[in-house]
């Protein structure tokens, strides 16, 4: 842990633009540390002050043929003077190592974007690679951006090369910490950050050391004497924030911290069973490395086994987790019917991703929702929340443990791809204003019965093996109220039926009021869950400038809702929910409050760009029909398919 | 572990009452699993391990309603799972004695890949299967362990399918303590049960069980007082492999087979029958009277030990502790490159 203070560099002679958010997008070949250079600015841009989100674009394929269209990867933030709700719909600055990435990404570039070009690999062979007839630099293809084209590579060999120590290679290698220069220099970034980053990541090898960091330097000094920079230097100003100390977080980042923050203010063990699935695997990474908080983490043979394991260790007096994406919970949903029978803390994390079947692996859907609250057969009620930032992984991975042990209840935690990779700013919490979770196992045997329950919680007994006096036996099958021995009565089936659902039902007051943001005496609600957050804050702002009113109240308890959630979405005349699915919380609060909801969908395994939000909101304010799945073409795939 | 002279704490003594619990029980009059039971709760009485440390964890079947006559903490899960559900339990509580109560459905169809996995793993679960080669539960349906052409309620033509051989798989998934009994022979499931509990590491039992509704007689050829002498074969370590009401037949090697011979013929002597060993590192031994099926090894087939799953688990996690300190919450939350506004 370091805290690093730096400041904004000084660039005597050079006049900045200042503005106040820019989006800048790194793109290349995926062996080419594009994730490695987006993250490393995107720390840097953090510790300058700005607001910012980001998200990285991964290739499907862990390796494809180098140069090719499918192995871009990409990375974007967005980072202002006030506040950034999302990576931005668009960038204004984009940087691409190769032709691939130049293809795959230019159009999304606005006109009279910036694109920085690195020239080396434009050269016959890469630009057939990538599916080019005529180089894009000669045949006028670009004349609507501003283009910045320099060989990088090139330029840091020259940098580099009175280093004797290290190899051509190796030097052609620190081309992108030259690149980190440039674009360091041209939002004027200090570089403090990253030559701290060089110096402990090859603190083994000092000579590979000293040629990235000159390599670093060397990039944003040739800007500083290039002509061609000065007509694109930009200032953004740092964004007031609350006081406190922050660092920036990724979602599973954050979740794998919740769980941990859970299992110390409850003294329980955390028990992680998990498969790898993209994109939870690394809340399992994460958590593996933390042994030393008395974590076990099992990676188990397959997603039953990973469940399975979590409920005999919840069983047995551990906090259960499990975290995998929709496959898996398609697979667990058997054993979360046990969980929901026998009524043990569990917490199932479903970090989603495009479906059905493997789906989109690497791209972001949230289209779990209506398979968390029914893919358990039979009446099977478990509690659903979903937080709607990165940052917010935090807090509901911490309430889901707090509820699941609370109320002797399985929980489905839901994030998406975009939040478990996306990254911004976070208030880092004081240990001590967290809510306590109490724990009181069962010990008593005099009046001690299985299903005796809280009268407040109707939670049953947290009665674990090791404990004499209290032998007894659960299971799957049905239960007498109170003594939890097997009935097939009829009766008792039912109230069982009933007090399950009622458990669950009560779960609403730990809820939140549901809070209207913005205009509350807009004609319009949106209303949304997870990560349309974002995007939805920013396509108000959008409407703000247009001098649109609108209101907005974002879920983040989807089962059982806040106890006010009716009367909110009741108070509007017209009520729109954009979703990354075909309308499922649409269909959820029809349903169940009788409102005409205005469904706004998407399923491109993209975020929602602040600008179809505001779509939205101009047709549903001018009562035209919305944009439905299908009807619009998005960049990136008219590429791919050789158009 | 302490060196000093500790108090002993008194081993508690429990009589087969003990571990019965108020459950009527409701298997079929007959059934195999009602000797089992007794000779499982006469076992865990003699353990001298406190009762609240038992825990029961059984599939889905006729075997896996046993939990719930045992007075012990016991988990009736889903079909097949059960290895998993019992690897969690003891991850949590090393402590804990689990058993693993278990059919040829439960744990070979549904629950082979689990089974695999739990025993390769060498988790400390004490796994007992059931074996009656049929589904019972379900009312006749043919199982993994069902011989080729068995007429059952869904195979009215025939099985199609050739058996797995439960030693031999339990062998193959480096299962460090594999032994097969059948459920009239109660003293030496008592003797087996012993040595089970008293096993570091996965054990591996097959309990030939006759279902007497579905599948009655199908172990008559080994388990019947008349022919069984002759029939089966007793593994005892260190032992030859001598059987027949006589004590005149034996097993020995040809090549890479085991073949019966009768003791006096052919100059054959006792000197000549491969003896065996329990505790051979490699499998080969026991793989090979795995095959055998006539006749039929009853024992302990193998016996050795492996650093258990959970014992290395936890060793990592105090090598951890050791290594960077007792997790700091407030550390790890401020952990990463912060910057402080004012």
């Amino acid at each position: 842990m370091s805290t690093v203070e730096t400041q904004a560099p000084k660039t005597p002679g050079v006049s900045r633009k200042v503005v106040d958010r820019v989006t800048v997008r790194f793109a290349g070949d995926s062996g080419d540390g594009v994730q490695l250079t987006g993250s490393q600015f995107t720390t840097t841009t953090a510790i300058a002050g700005n607001d910012l989100a980001t998200v990285p674009d991964y290739p499907a394929e862990i390796r494809a043929p180098a140069g090719t269209l499918p192995g871009v990867s990409a990375y974007q933030i967005q980072f202002s003077s006030s506040e950034v709700h999302t990576a931005g719909d668009q960038p204004d600055v984009l940087v691409v190592f190769n032709p691939a990435a130049l293809r795959v990404h230019i159009n999304d570039l606005g006109p009279n974007g910036i694109v920085v070009i690195d020239t080396n690999q434009f050269d016959a062979g890469h630009l057939a690679k990538a599916g080019y007839e005529k180089n894009p630099l000669e045949d006028g293809s670009l004349n609507k951006y501003r283009v910045i084209k320099e060989n990088l590579t090139e330029k840091t060999l020259l940098a580099l090369k009175d280093l004797k120590d290290v190899s051509a290679k190796e030097k052609a290698r620190c081309k992108n910490f030259f690149a980190l220069g440039v674009a360091y220099w041209l939002f004027n970034r200090p570089l403090e950050t990253t030559l701290k980053y060089i110096s402990d990541k090859f603190k083994k090898d000092p000579d590979v050391c000293e040629a990235n960091r000159m390599a670093l330097k060397a990039g944003f000094s040739y800007c500083e004497m290039t002509d061609m920079f000065q007509a694109v230097a930009y200032e953004i100003p740092p964004a007031p924030t609350q006081p406190g100390l922050y660092r920036n977080i990724s979602g599973n980042q954050a979740l794998a911290m919740g769980l941990i923050a859970a299992s110390v203010k409850s003294g329980r063990t955390l028990f992680y069973g998990a498969y790898p699935i993209t994109p939870a695997s690394d809340i399992l990474h994460e958590l593996s490395k933390l042994k030393n908080f008395g974590v076990v983490t099992f990676q188990a043979e397959d997603e039953i086994a990973a469940l399975a394991a979590t409920i005999g260790a919840a069983y047995a007096g551990s906090l259960g987790v499990t975290g995998t994406s929709g496959p898996g919970i398609a697979l667990k949903a058997e054993a979360a019917g046990l969980a929901v029978m026998t009524e043990l803390p569990v917490v199932i994390i479903d970090v989603q991703r495009g479906g059905p079947s493997t789906g989109l692996p690497t791209k972001t859907e949230q289209a779990d929702l209506m398979q968390a609250l029914y893919s358990r057969h039979g009446e099977s009620p478990a509690v659903i929340i979903a937080p709607a930032t990165p940052g917010e992984n935090f807090d509901f991975a911490y309430e889901a443990c707090r509820l699941a042990i609370k109320y002797m209840v399985p929980v489905y935690m839901l994030s998406d791809g975009y939040l478990a990779n996306g990254a911004e700013p976070w208030k880092v919490p004081a240990t001590a204003d967290l809510k306590p979770i109490p724990v009181e196992f069962a010990s008593n045997p005099e009046n001690f019965l299985p299903y005796r329950r809280n009268p407040e919680t109707l939670a049953r007994p947290w009665a674990i093996p090791g404990t004499p006096g209290l032998e007894h036996r659960i299971g799957g099958i049905e239960k007498r109220e109170t003594v939890g021995t097997v009935s097939y009565e009829p009766d008792n089936h039912e109230r069982m039926v009933v007090i399950r659902a009622e458990k669950v039902a009560r779960i609403a007051k730990e809820a939140p009021p549901l809070k209207i943001e913005g205009d509350q005496d807009a004609e319009l609600l949106i209303v949304g869950w997870g990560s349309t957050y974002g995007a939805i804050r920013a396509g108000i702002e959008l409407a703000h400038q247009k001098g649109l009113k609108v209101a907005h109240a974002h879920i983040r308890y989807l089962n059982p809702f806040p106890a006010n959630t009716g009367e909110v979405i009741k108070k509007f005349k017209k009520v729109m929910c954009p979703e990354m699915n075909m309308g499922q919380l649409s269909l959820l609060l029809r349903g169940r409050f009788l409102v005409d909801i205005v469904p706004l969908n998407q399923v491109k395994g993209q975020p929602f760009k602040a600008r179809e939000i505001l779509a939205g909101i101009e047709a549903v304010l001018a009562g035209k029909p919305v944009v439905k799945p299908g009807q619009t073409k998005q960049g990136a795939e008219d590429v791919l398919e050789g158009g | 572990m302490t060196t000093a002279i500790a108090q002993e704490v008194p081993k508690p003594k429990y009589t087969k009452a003990d571990f019965q619990s108020d459950q009527e029980v409701r298997w079929c009059p007959g059934c195999g699993d009602y000797a089992i039971l007794s000779a499982a709760q006469q076992a865990f009485a003699r353990l001298g391990v406190p009762r609240e440390k038992f825990v029961m964890v059984s599939g889905i079947g006729c075997s896996s309603r046993f939990p719930y006559y045992v007075n012990t903490y016991g988990f009736h899960t889903i079909h097949g799972r059960a290895p998993a559900v019992a690897t969690g339990v003891k991850m949590a509580n090393p402590e804990l004695q689990v058993w693993l109560i278990t059919g040829d459905g439960d744990a070979l169809s549904i629950g082979g890949n689990h089974l695999m996995h739990a025993l390769r793993r060498n988790v400390g679960l004490k796994i007992l299967l059931f074996n009656n080669r049929i589904y019972g539960l379900t009312k006749g349906q043919y199982s993994p362990t069902s011989e080729v052409g068995k007429v059952t309620k869904s195979t009215p033509y025939g099985s199609l399918d050739h058996p797995v051989n439960p030693i031999s798989l339990a062998l193959a998934a480096e299962a460090t303590f594999v032994a097969r009994t059948a459920d009239i022979y109660i003293k030496h499931l008592e003797d087996l049960l012993a040595r089970a509990a008293a096993h570091e590491g996965s054990v591996f039992i097959e309990i030939l069980q006759n279902c007497v509704i579905f599948n009655d007689g199908a172990f008559k050829d080994v388990t019947d007082r008349v022919m069984r002498d002759d029939r089966q074969v007793q593994l005892e370590h260190g032992k030859p492999l001598i059987f027949g009401k006589g004590r005149d037949k034996g097993l020995r090697l040809k090549g890479l087979d085991l073949e019966v011979v009768e003791m006096g013929k052919d100059g054959v002597t006792e000197k000549d029958l491969l003896v065996h060993d329990e505790h051979c590192e490699s499998q080969a031994l026991a793989y090979l009277l795995s095959r055998v099926e006539a006749p039929l090894p009853i024992g302990v087939f193998r016996d050795i030990n492996r650093p258990t799953f959970e014992r290395r688990a936890y060793h990592q996690i105090d090598d951890s502790k050791k290594k960077y300190g007792n997790g700091d919450l407030d550390r790890l939350l401020k952990g990463g490159e912060t910057w402080s506004v004012k």
